[in-house]
C-alpha cells in the first residue's frame, strides 16, 4: 500500500516542475534558431567584410569570372589555386545530377514495393518486407559509400565500361539505395491510411482487388507518395557520405553522367578541415552549408503539410 | 470534409462500370514484386559481400589491439571504444530532453495548440537536416562559440584546452541530431499509456507530477528504452557530424578527458577507405571493421524493433 501513499502536495514543485519540462521541451526549436543562426554568422563575411568579398562575394559564387587576364571567362570552383576560384555551379550541377540519379533509381523501387506491400503482399510476406526495409535504413551511409566505392565501382565500370571508375551513375545508385526506405515508408503509410470503407466502395462496385488499388487507393495516397519522394530529394540533396565517397569529387561542369563530379555536402566534408578558421573559403563552406540549411527546411515544411492535408482529407477528419 | 470522400467514390464509380471482369492484374502484381524482390536483394548482396569478406578477420586480437604500421595490420580496439564512449555520453544528454519534451507534448498541451504545432515543425526539421549541417554547426558553435569561450574565460593563457575538437562535442552535435529519434518513440509509448490508469492515480490525490514520475515514466520504460536504443544506432553509423567535432584519423592513446580526440568505426571505415596508401592491403582490416560497424548497428535496431512490437501488442490488447 505504501507506494500509493503520496507525499503532501507541494505547489511551488508542481509549478517548477512544469515550467522545467517546458523550458526543455523548447531544445528542439532552440536548436533549429541556433543552428541557422550560427551557420549563417560563420559566412557573413561574403557579405560584409571586403577581404573576403574581394575572392568570394554572391557575384563571384554566381557568375562567370575571367580569372586570368586574355582569358575567356568561366564558372570554375579552385579555392585552393593561387588564384581562387569559388563559382557554385560545379557543385550546383554535380549535386542535382547525383540526386536526380538517385531519384530516379530509388522512387520506382520503393513506390513499387509500397504498392506490393500495402496491396498485394500477404500477411507472411509484409512481415518480410518491412524488416527489410528497417535494416536498409539502419545500414550507415558511410557503409553503403564504402560499398560503392569498393565493390559497385569496380563492377560497373566491368559492364559498362566506364572511363572514370567513381563516378555520377555509380554515386546516384548508392545514394538511391540510402533514400529508398524514406519514400517506401512515406508512400506505404499514404496508401494503407486510406481508409477501408473507400475500398469497400469500389469493391461493391465490382472491382477486383488490384482494380481497387488502382483506381481508387492509388488516386487518393498519390498527395503521399508525392510527398515522399520530395522528402527523399531533399535527403539525396544533404546525403555526404556515400558522395564524398563514392563520386571521385571532381567539381568540373558536364552533363555526362559518367564523369566524376561533387556535390555541395561532400565539398564541405573534404575542404573544411583545411581552410584558414574565418578566411574566404570558410566562409564560403558555411555559406555552402546555409543554402543546404535553408532547401531542405523548406523541402521538409512542404512535406509535412502535404502529408498532414492527405491525411485529413481521406481520413474525413475536419480542421 | 465529406465532399473530398465522395469525390473520391464518384471518381471510382465511374471507371469501375469499365472494368473487364477477367483482368487478373498480373502486370502490376508481377512489377511491383519485382520492385520488392530487387530491394531484398540490394540488401541481401550487401550483407552477404560484407560478412564473406569480414568474417575471416574477425578475431579476438582483431577487436581488442590498437591498429598497427598505418592501419595496414592490427586491430580496431579504439575504435570501438571511441564509438562507445561517444554513444554512451551522446545517450546521456540527449535521452532526459527527449523524454521531457514528450512528456510536455503529450501531457501538458493540447494536440492542437500552437505551442505544440511549432514544436511538432522543429522536432519534423531538424529529423530533416542534412547531417553535415549538423557538423558545421558542431565546430561553428561548440566548438569555435562554447568552447573557446571556456577558454578564454576560465583558462585565458593555457593555449585551447576546449576550443578545439573534442568528444564532449561530438557527443552534443550527436545528441542534437538523434533527438527527434527519442521524442518520436517517447511518444508512442505515452500513447499506449490507458487514460484510465493516470484518472486512478490524480483519483488517489498524486499530483501531476507525482503521476508522470511513478505512474507514466515506469510505463513508458521500453518505449523510452526503444528510442534510446535507435538513437545509440543511428549516433554509431553517421560520421559527418563529427568529422571537424572531434574524430581523429589515429590516435595513440584512448580518450580518457571530456576535451580528448578519439577515434570512431565509421570515421575508421572512411579514412582507410578512401586516404589507405594501398586498398589492398587494408582491405581485410576495412571489411572486418564493416563487418562490426553492421553487427553493431544492427543488433541494436533488432532489439529496438523486438521492443517496440510488444508495446504494440499490448495497446492492441487493451
Amino acid at each position: 500500500m505504501k507506494r500509493y501513499q503520496f507525499k503532501k502536495k507541494s505547489r511551488i514543485r508542481e509549478f517548477l516542475g512544469e515550467k522545467l519540462i517546458a523550458v526543455t521541451s523548447f531544445a528542439a526549436v532552440i536548436a533549429i534558431l541556433l543552428i541557422f543562426v550560427f551557420i549563417f554568422k560563420e559566412s557573413t563575411g561574403i557579405f560584409t567584410d571586403p577581404e573576403i568579398r574581394q575572392e568570394a562575394s554572391i557575384d563571384k559564387m554566381v557568375f562567370k569570372q575571367e580569372y586570368y587576364e586574355g582569358r575567356a571567362p568561366k564558372w570554375s570552383w579552385q579555392p585552393n589555386s593561387e588564384v581562387p576560384k569559388y563559382s557554385l555551379l560545379p557543385l550546383l550541377i554535380g549535386t542535382l545530377k547525383a540526386a536526380l540519379i538517385a531519384m530516379l533509381f530509388a522512387v520506382p523501387l520503393a513506390v513499387g514495393a509500397a504498392i506490393y506491400s500495402s496491396e498485394f503482399a500477404s500477411k507472411r510476406m509484409r512481415e518480410l518486407i518491412k524488416p527489410v526495409i528497417e535494416m536498409l535504413a539502419g545500414v550507415p551511409s558511410v557503409v553503403l559509400g564504402f560499398f560503392a566505392l569498393i565493390v559497385m565501382a569496380t563492377f560497373m565500370q566491368e559492364i559498362f565500361a566506364f572511363r572514370f571508375r567513381l563516378n555520377a551513375i555509380t554515386a546516384g545508385i548508392a545514394l538511391g539505395i540510402a533514400v529508398i526506405p524514406i519514400i517506401f515508408t512515406i508512400a506505404e503509410d499514404a496508401m494503407t491510411s486510406v481508409p477501408a470503407s473507400l475500398r469497400d466502395a469500389a469493391t461493391a462496385l465490382g472491382a477486383n482487388s488490384w482494380q481497387v488499388s488502382f483506381t481508387m487507393v492509388l488516386p487518393a495516397a498519390i498527395p503521399g507518395i508525392a510527398a515522399g519522394a520530395v522528402l527523399g530529394f531533399g535527403r539525396a540533396i544533404g546525403e555526404t557520405m556515400i558522395v564524398l565517397m563514392a563520386s571521385g569529387n571532381a567539381a568540373i561542369i558536364s552533363a555526362s553522367l559518367t564523369d566524376s563530379m561533387r556535390t555541395f555536402s561532400a565539398t564541405i566534408a573534404a575542404e573544411l578541415a583545411e581552410v584558414v578558421f574565418g578566411g574566404a573559403h570558410y566562409n564560403v563552406l558555411f555559406f555552402i552549408g546555409t543554402l543546404l540549411f535553408i532547401f531542405t527546411f523548406v523541402v521538409n515544411l512542404g512535406g509535412d503539410m502535404v502529408l498532414t492535408r492527405l491525411k485529413e482529407k481521406i481520413q474525413g477528419k475536419q480542421q | 470534409m465529406k465532399t473530398a470522400t465522395a469525390d473520391l467514390t464518384a471518381a471510382a464509380v465511374g471507371d469501375a462500370y469499365t472494368f473487364k471482369p477477367r483482368d487478373s492484374g498480373l502486370v502490376p502484381r508481377g512489377l511491383t514484386l519485382a520492385a520488392t524482390a530487387m530491394i531484398i536483394a540490394i540488401l541481401a548482396v550487401i550483407m552477404l559481400n560484407v560478412i564473406w569478406q569480414g568474417f575471416g578477420t574477425i578475431s579476438w586480437d582483431f577487436l581488442s589491439s590498437p591498429p598497427e604500421q598505418g592501419m595496414e595490420a592490427g586491430g580496431i580496439f579504439p575504435a570501438i571504444f571511441g564509438t562507445v564512449a561517444l554513444v554512451v555520453l551522446m545517450t546521456i544528454c540527449v535521452v532526459p530532453v527527449g523524454v521531457l519534451t514528450a512528456v510536455y507534448l503529450h501531457e501538458y498541451t493540447r494536440p492542437d495548440s500552437r505551442i505544440t504545432r511549432i514544436i511538432r515543425v522543429a522536432i519534423n526539421n531538424l529529423a530533416g537536416i542534412p547531417s553535415i549541417v549538423f557538423g558545421l554547426f558542431g565546430l561553428g558553435f561548440f566548438v569555435g562559440f562554447v568552447g573557446v569561450g571556456i577558454d578564454s574565460v576560465l583558462f585565458a593563457d593555457q593555449g585551447p584546452l576546449w576550443g578545439q575538437p573534442a568528444i564532449i562535442w561530438a557527443s552534443l552535435t550527436m545528441a542534437l541530431l538523434t533527438l527527434p529519434v527519442v521524442i518520436i518513440s517517447t511518444e508512442e509509448a505515452l500513447r499506449s499509456i490507458p487514460q484510465e490508469l493516470k484518472d486512478a492515480s490524480l483519483a488517489l490525490g498524486a499530483t501531476k507530477l507525482q503521476t508522470i514520475g511513478r505512474i507514466i515514466l515506469p510505463q513508458a520504460m521500453p518505449g523510452i528504452l526503444t528510442g534510446a536504443i535507435l538513437a545509440v544506432s543511428r549516433g554509431a553509423g553517421e560520421v559527418a557530424p563529427i568529422m571537424f567535432t572531434g574524430a581523429a584519423y589515429y590516435l595513440p592513446y584512448l580518450p580518457h578527458k571530456l576535451n580528448d580526440q578519439f577515434m570512431e568505426l565509421g570515421y575508421h571505415v572512411y579514412v582507410m577507405a578512401t586516404q589507405s596508401p594501398d586498398v589492398e592491403k587494408t582491405k581485410p582490416i576495412l571489411y572486418g571493421t564493416v563487418l562490426v560497424l553492421l553487427v553493431l548497428t544492427f543488433l541494436l535496431n533488432l532489439v529496438a524493433v523486438v521492443i517496440r512490437s510488444r508495446i504494440r501488442m499490448k495497446r492492441v490488447r487493451q
